[in-house]
């Protein structure tokens, strides 16, 4: 099988369509930042506190709003996470809400405010420790255990609250359905002392204004040092003008990807900014591999024009760039279509990031190799050069 | 097959063994569930796959400055008391900026000197100034309070691990975070109730002893003062504490008692929960060092009719008249519950913290989340690692079986190494795995479509091979350096998950230039090896 055989596409030829749509991309990218949803910065970067709730029927926002008003968490924004059909909602305090000298004072009032109508005197059995549930049943025994109570408790209670946890996702709709876990007398015991409210927080999410700040400057500076390094790396294995190519092409990508997050609005948290340094590693993959062609090609046809060589180095990798770009986003989209919410924001800026790059390795990259030698060339100068050869290169092709 | 060949088949085997054992380790059965209880043993995952609770910790380091300036202050007094040297005052004009700095004021000028040697003998560790209206300042030494302040975070990583390993919890992680920003970083995995272990690190647990001047209490702090007409006596201060006897005993009440305490926390040397031999109710019992025990007898005997606060973190926990000289016990009475005079106890027995401590970040995946994660981040991998394999497949017919065999072994050696040094395996880190079939098959793209752009310009298979991996190798370095020089700097600035994710795709890489390099190649040379000359190759 093959998709591509000789293709022979005329890319800078179409440079100016290229640029156009670079740009429309680009410039709708930064206005979204500048005037519409800025650069929406995830927990990690703002600071603040995220309660994630999994509820044991579909969750009412309105009534789960009016809980939190009532304990004075009046600003506090409440969205669905994840598939609808999880009954999972984000709980979101800013930084002054929950206010730094207590950190995990906002925590504990949405589980108090969610509390509403617990029976008087009895534990919440979907949001206690293993621990708290094995001193109620040492307490009341149920099982009439002699020396080993302690051992044995630990343990019945550990597999209670696996059970809820493991299997039942983190919500226990009926304490009936422990019947299958554990002895009916140890279910007795717990009806006695527990309820079962209808919600478990599943994760809860808390940084302080200090680290997000320094989070902030670090992720910045991660982003610049691995562009320096790039360009470094480039610049010392082929000349310093391919790496400034494709440090500008790198620099394009994380632009639209950026963008891409301010105008669908989603949260950059530190895993995308993850998944974008991991894209300025690979998005440079697609882009050496075509300058190494164009480096082997400007040996063998030293007559031809640059623009020509590049556009025949373009066509002959073409095949190699369609086809990994394709098995990566492929694996991408698995992540991105299977991986769970956890990691949505990581594999969207991947599955963006991946097309960018591919795209952008064609249409930036070498368009700007040949721009630049066309100014040197109106300026009189001579045409750019390539370094020697690698002595390994060389090995390699007298063992022919 | 060639010796050659047959040595590089027995190199990746032997390669491949070792990491095999680096995933399952020996197993003790064969089935599925026996070699995924092997591999879990092995390879461990982190907090968000398996639940547990992340923090990050400032370490107010001033608090150990300010107690060390407390104590220069003091050892400076004595000693102008003890060399004549006239003052007026000894300040610190900001203890929560500058919490080394020290002003004394009103020196005759004629002392200078004499105090400019008291301070060089004495406290060496200050440089002195003259300022102006014969005042001095006293500033530590940059290296001196860098050390006093690296000590205190390395005292209270110390301080929170003896604490945290009495309670139990497995395998937890306390270390040094961020570089000079005095942080501590600790990950419990597992434990399901984070706020008593929460407070239980956080508590200072500093006991003191002191004298308690006034042997009632006020109700504020107005009362207190009034009760000496607006000026406390001197080397006294006012503390907030229970209110011991009185009719509303949950109420604040305000001590006024001595500024130097008697003993002190490194005075003791064990805590234990007792119950009180009349209400039953639980209390903790100390036993002092037998240094602390002198001086604890020294002061109850010079105090006889006087009453002592024993203080826990600046908090009067309990007043009582001295009988008569004690030895080298107390008892702390509180109304706690059990668990309450369980924890006094451990923390007063895992020493004092040196500096207080503030909670910069919290997260808390629950077990539920966790298992959730392992759940869609296998599902993706599978699903991912599938297509990959197949499209090879059917791209590629015979080549596609290589790219495959080599993907895998590419897996394997990844997850082997895992296993081997112990790295954590965090959701992103699956991702990184992930990420690695997809990128590391580049490679292989890479060598087959330059073979098969040889053999369409007439060249014979095996030389078409050699070709297409001369040509591809310079390319795959290149490759791999840029996509690990960001992995590397993403290890450096990453935290956790994040970190996870860089080991894994570096390693994956690394592994990849092996696999898609040395065992493809093995793999060609095998299967040419057995053709007839002329015979075609399968890539499609």
């Amino acid at each position: 099988m093959e998709f591509f055989r000789n293709p022979n596409i005329d890319f800078l030829g179409k440079k100016w369509y290229f640029l156009a749509f670079s740009l429309v991309f680009s410039v709708a990218g930064i206005l979204s930042m500048l005037f519409w949803h800025g650069i929406p910065l995830g927990v990690d970067f703002r600071g603040g506190t995220l309660v994630y709730v999994k509820f044991s029927h579909s969750p009412d926002d309105n009534a789960i709003r009016a809980a939190l008003d009532r304990v004075g968490l009046h600003n506090a924004k409440i969205q669905r996470y994840g598939p609808l059909t999880n009954d999972e909602v984000l709980v979101d305090l800013d930084v002054q809400e929950t206010n730094e000298a207590a950190l995990d004072k906002g925590k504990a009032q949405i589980i108090n405010a969610l509390e509403t109508n617990a029976p008087a005197g009895k534990v919440d059995l979907n949001n206690a420790s293993s621990l708290t549930i094995k001193n109620s049943l040492l307490e009341k025994d149920p099982l009439h255990l002699g020396t080993d109570a302690d051992a044995r408790y630990t343990a019945i209670a550990q597999s209670i609250v696996n059970y809820r946890d493991k299997t039942k996702g983190g919500v226990l709709s009926s304490l009936d359905e422990l019947k299958s876990v554990v002895d009916p007398p140890v279910v007795a015991a717990l009806q006695d002392g527990y309820y079962l409210s209808d919600f478990g927080v599943r994760n809860v999410e808390i940084v302080g204004p200090q680290v997000g700040k320094q989070l902030q400057t670090q992720a910045k500076l991660a982003v610049l040092y691995s562009l320096a390094g790039m360009l470094v790396y480039l610049g010392v294995r082929f000349e310093w003008i391919y790496g400034v190519a494709a440090v500008v092409t790198v620099f394009h990508d994380t632009l639209i990807t950026v963008g891409a997050f301010s105008l669908t609005n989603k949260p950059i948290s530190l895993t995308v900014v993850a998944a974008i340094l991991t894209l300025v590693g690979y998005s440079n993959n697609d882009t050496i591999v075509v300058f190494d062609r164009i480096r082997e090609n400007i040996k063998l046809m030293r007559r031809e024009k640059l623009a020509d060589i590049v556009n025949k180095s373009i066509n002959q990798t073409l095949s190699r760039t369609i086809l990994t770009a394709g098995l990566t986003f492929l694996t991408v989209l698995a992540l991105y279509l299977f991986g769970g919410e956890v990691l949505h924001g990581f594999s969207f800026a991947l599955v963006i990031g991946i097309l960018i790059g591919t795209y952008s390795s064609i249409a930036i990259a070498a368009p700007i190799l040949v721009a630049y030698q066309e100014w040197r060339s109106g300026r009189g100068k001579a045409p750019i050069s390539m370094p020697a050869d690698t002595g390994k290169k060389a090995k390699a092709k007298a063992n022919v | 097959m060639n010796k050659n060949l047959r040595w590089k088949v027995i190199v990746i085997v032997v390669v491949m063994l070792v990491f095999m054992f680096g995933i399952f380790g020996i197993p003790k059965s064969l089935s599925g569930t026996g070699l995924l209880a092997a591999m879990t043993d092995r390879i461990h995952l982190g907090l968000d796959l398996k639940g547990g609770t992340h923090l990050i910790l400032q370490v107010q380091v001033n608090d150990a400055v300010n107690a060390d300036s407390d104590r220069g202050i003091e050892r400076l007094k004595d000693d102008m008391r003890s060399r004549k040297i006239a003052y007026n005052d000894v300040i610190k004009p900001d203890p929560a900026n500058n919490p080394d700095k020290i002003v004394i004021k009103g020196v005759p000028p004629e002392a200078s000197s004499d105090l400019r040697n008291l301070i060089g003998d004495r406290l060496p560790e200050y440089d002195a100034s003259s300022g102006p209206e014969n005042s001095w300042v006293l500033s530590m030494k940059p290296q001196q309070l860098r050390d006093l302040k690296d000590r205190a975070v390395a005292q209270a990583i110390e301080t929170i691990r003896n604490r945290i390993d009495k309670l139990g919890v497995s395998e937890p992680v306390i270390q040094e975070h961020g570089l000079g920003q005095y942080q501590i970083l600790v990950q419990l995995p597992g434990v399901d109730d984070p706020a008593r272990v929460k407070e239980i690190m956080q508590s200072t647990a500093m006991l003191e002893i002191r004298q308690a001047v006034d042997k009632q209490p006020y109700p504020d702090e107005q009362a207190a003062l009034g009760a000496h007409n607006g000026v406390l006596p001197d080397n006294t201060m006012l503390m907030h504490g229970r209110s011991i006897g009185a009719s509303n005993e949950n109420g604040d009440a305000v001590w006024v008692i001595s500024r130097v305490s008697a003993v002190a926390g490194h005075d003791l040397r064990e805590a234990r929960v007792g119950r009180n031999s009349q209400t039953g109710s639980p209390e903790v019992n100390f036993i002092l060092t037998s240094e602390g025990g002198r001086r604890f007898s020294q002061f109850t005997s010079a105090h006889v009719g006087d009453s002592l606060a024993v203080v826990l973190d600046n908090k009067v926990m309990e007043v009582a008249t001295i009988k008569s000289e004690i030895g080298d016990q107390g008892v702390i009475e509180g109304r706690f519950t059990d668990e309450q005079a369980k924890d006094l106890a451990l923390v007063l027995n895992s020493g004092a913290l040196p500096a207080s401590i503030k909670y910069l970040e919290e997260r808390t995946v629950g077990p539920s989340l966790g298992a959730d994660s392992i759940r869609s981040g296998m599902r993706a991998a599978i699903v991912g690692m599938l297509a990959v394999l197949i499209f090879m497949l059917v791209y590629y017919h015979g080549a596609g079986i290589n790219a495959d065999v080599a993907l895998i072994l590419n897996l394997i050696i990844l997850l082997g190494f895992l296993g081997f040094s112990g790295a954590t395996l965090t959701l992103p880190g699956i991702a990184g795995v992930i990420l690695t079939v997809g990128m590391g098959v580049d490679s292989n793209v890479l060598i087959f479509e330059r073979i098969r752009e040889e053999l369409r310009n007439g060249k014979t298979p095996p030389s078409a091979v050699d070709q297409g991996f001369a040509h591809a190798w310079i390319t795959i370095v290149d490759t791999h350096v840029t996509t690990i020089v960001s992995a590397f700097i993403l290890f450096i600035f990453g935290t956790g998950p994040v970190k996870g994710f860089a080991v894994t795709l570096t390693f994956g890489l690394l592994a990849n230039l092996f696999t898609a390099v040395f065992v493809s190649r093995v793999i060609f040379d095998y299967v040419l090896s057995r053709k007839q000359r002329g015979e075609a190759l399968s890539i499609g």
